[in-house]
């Protein structure tokens, strides 16, 4: 009984879901067999079911989705991806260029993907390193090629790595820094911190939020005044000041792992008033149905009713709210790190990266240091679009 | 109207004592206190002090007294005498640091949510007439941009592209010459050769967010009747939509100032590290790093009460420029 009230596609009138099939089957196309099977599994679609086929029609969305899971996956198998450790230094590679890729040599025949050998000559009066491309050396890229042991999550030995060359002169696709490390290994290593920032911060606001919007919404009264004046408050004060003087108080001997949960445990401190925001409103209009007036006549717990009655009926925007609210904690762990307060070395994150350009001059002469810039705006991007196709989703009037 | 007012001032003061509490607790969160930060800057100088001194100088800050008693001691000063204690860093009062960078990164927000309305106002209503146009899109792409780019990164890039483009650096509010110079003409228009690059930024970053509220806005405007009916009576286009459709959809975005003050400020301190400009953002930085907590819980301390007197004197000038709002 319960089960059936609070399910939202259950309750909806008949008549919404035909119209609604038919916009969504109009499209569709196909044998007329296939499409009176799409049209019969439409009819009994669930919400979910009706969000996700308008989801997949979002074409941005679709693809900003399958992008983000590929660059999740890189940053978990950021050791086999990346083809050398991010702390790895050749020495007399510092401030390298960006290494150019080649399918054509000098005498105009092609070949698979190749870089030429590099040499390196310190000039010196200047003491600074200039590079030039050996045109008789041809080091061919490989893929699954034998390189840097390394310990996947700690755990598995390995050496195999996506591709690479079998030369002792380092590939460098994005070229090198100060200390002669590989920027595209530090890039993919460093996106395991800063990706994955955004889903521990965005967890744990979202047990704030749930749990104070829930009691906010669900008992009014006093919590309810306290509560949101609590969350006025947190929203009138500016975010990165705080923010600094929070991390002022992590200390410096603290593992990568302990700065991680204490950047993320900062950053939700602020970030769980919106979503409380959402849970509170909708939580205040779902409380006076007839639904849950039956379930409170049967004596069911406020726990049973707020987990079990209200929750999953806008469960669809949590997720789009959450979606949205993973770029700002991405950028906020960005922001700390990049001034120095948040990840510190030997640890790394696009935030870190991007502290060795803070000086204009560096980035004037090695630009290729604001990599790091690329992949911070492209996450946020992805997320942004993600999120923007999700709510069209969501929401039933959208078309 | 005069109730509402009192109202919301009745509620700023326990907002303002709750800014006070989180400074102090900014400040209280490091591990060790004044006199031991005091003592660490002493023998860094090659001093020391023994037991005797340390327990007089404790004594003297009343760090032996509870916390609640510090509190007391530390926010009375404050409203009091308007003594914020003193910075290790720099040597000198932190009422005197607050004062002089505090004006300027009030002028740059303020300027810069100034500019940020120059810019998003006429992208959004261009992006709304011309719905689906190449216009559109493109602005509606570089909104996302906007949305997408935290300001630190876009100076980082705007720095990179002046510096290749021209080779110039544009580091700091004055050149060199005019830093200690007093205020003239001269001074002004050096100003102007280096303020535009932070405000450039900080407004393409927040009129991302107001492009899109703007669009969205106007968009559901020009469906109403009232619309139609002005066309139906042969009003010249340009009429029928300055005369009301814009003037509601730029409301909500002037009288969300208030909304848009955190972000702001919160922006600039940033930048401001980045383009080296002399405002709360660098001093703040380094007093965190450097754990010169009462410099550091000052500026939360001001920065916050700022912001939130700014909320409220936006709330106010809603309620005055919008009926609606008052009765709720």
């Amino acid at each position: 009984m319960a089960n059936t009230l609070s399910n939202p596609a259950a309750n909806a009138p008949k008549g919404y879901v035909d119209r609604r099939s038919k916009e969504l089957l109009s499209r569709h196309h196909g044998t007329r067999s296939k499409r009176l099977r799409m049209a019969e599994q439409l009819l009994e679609a669930s919400q979910y079911e009706l969000m996700l086929v308008k989801f997949k029609k979002h074409k941005l969305a679709m693809i900003s989705f399958w992008l983000l899971v590929v660059m999740y996956l890189i940053a978990i198998l950021a050791d086999f991806v990346a083809p050398y450790s991010p702390l790895t230094r050749f020495g007399e590679l510092v401030y390298a260029p960006p290494n150019t890729i080649h399918i054509r040599d000098e005498q105009g025949n092609f070949h698979a993907p190749f870089i030429y050998r590099r040499v390196s000559k310190l000039d010196e009066k200047t003491y600074i390193y200039s590079f030039m491309d050996d045109t008789s050396q041809r080091i061919p890229i490989k893929l699954f090629v034998k390189g840097e042991p390394y310990k996947l999550w700690g755990l598995i030995p390995g050496n195999l790595h996506l591709f690479g060359i079998e030369s002792e002169t380092p590939l460098f696709l994005l070229g090198s820094d100060k200390l002669g490390r590989d920027m595209f290994s530090r890039i993919i290593y460093a996106s395991r911190v800063s990706l994955f920032i955004g889903f521990g911060g965005v967890l744990i606001s979202f047990l704030l939020g749930i749990l104070l919007g829930g009691i906010s919404g669900y008992f009014g009264g006093t919590m309810d005044l306290l509560i949101q004046r609590l969350i006025e408050f947190i929203m009138s004060i500016p975010q990165i000041p705080l923010w600094m003087a929070l991390s002022a108080a992590i200390p410096q001997e603290w593992s990568g792992i302990q700065k991680f949960l204490a950047i993320t445990l900062i950053l939700s401190l602020v970030g769980w008033t919106g979503l409380a925001r959402v849970v509170r409103g909708k939580i205040i209009s779902l409380r006076e149905e007839d639904y849950v007036t039956a379930a409170r006549i049967s004596s069911a717990s406020d726990m049973t009713i707020i987990f079990h009655h209200l929750l999953p009926g806008f469960t669809s925007y949590l997720i789009v709210h959450i979606t949205n609210s993973i770029p700002g904690m991405i950028l906020g762990e960005t922001t700390l790190s990049f001034l120095g307060l948040g990840i510190t070395p030997p640890n790394v994150s696009w935030g870190s990266l991007l502290q060795q350009a803070q000086d204009v001059t560096v980035i004037g002469f090695y630009p290729w240091l604001l990599y790091p810039c690329a992949a911070i705006i492209l996450a946020v991007m992805l997320f942004n679009f993600l999120g923007d196709g999700l709510r069209d989703a969501a929401d039933p009037y959208s078309h | 109207m005069v109730k509402f007012i009192l109202w919301r001032i009745g509620i700023l003061i326990p907002l303002l004592v709750l800014v006070s509490i989180v400074s102090f607790i900014v400040i209280q969160l490091p591990p060790g206190d004044y006199v031991d930060s005091y003592i660490r800057n002493l023998e860094l100088q090659g001093g020391s002090l023994n037991d005797a001194q340390k327990e007089t100088l404790q004594r003297q800050y009343g760090l032996d007294k509870p916390l609640i008693v510090q509190y007391f001691m530390w926010i009375s000063k404050i409203v009091l005498h308007g003594d914020f204690g003193n910075s290790f860093k720099y040597q000198r009062p932190v009422a005197d640091l607050l004062m002089e960078r505090i004006p300027r990164t009030i002028f740059l927000s303020l300027a810069s949510i100034f500019f940020t309305w120059i810019i998003a106002i006429p992208i959004g209503i261009l992006s709304a007439l011309k719905k689906y146009t190449i216009w559109d899109y493109f602005f509606t792409f570089l909104s996302f941009l906007g949305l997408s780019i935290p300001g630190f990164l876009l100076a980082l890039i705007l720095l990179y592209i002046v510096f290749t483009k021209t080779g110039n650096m544009i580091t700091g509010l004055f050149s060199p010459e005019y830093r200690d110079a007093p205020w003239s003409i001269a001074k002004f228009t050096d100003m102007l050769h280096n303020v535009w690059l932070p405000l450039l930024v900080l407004s393409v970053t927040g009129s991302g967010g107001l492009v899109r509220v703007l669009r969205a806005t106007l968009l559901d405007e020009l469906k109403k009747q009232y619309v139609t009916t002005a066309r139906a009576k042969g009003l010249p286009e340009w009429r029928v939509i300055m005369q009301y459709p814009i003037r509601i959809a730029i409301n909500p975005i002037i009288s969300t100032i208030g909304w848009m003050l955190p972000g702001v400020v919160g922006g600039e301190l940033v930048v401001s590290k980045v383009l080296n400009i002399p405002t709360v953002g660098p001093m703040m930085l380094d007093a965190v790093l450097s754990q010169d907590m009462y410099l550091a819980g000052g500026f939360v301390l001001i920065l916050c009460s700022l912001t939130v007197v700014g909320t409220l004197v936006s709330d106010i000038l809603l309620a005055w420029s919008d009926p609606r709002i008052r009765f709720d």
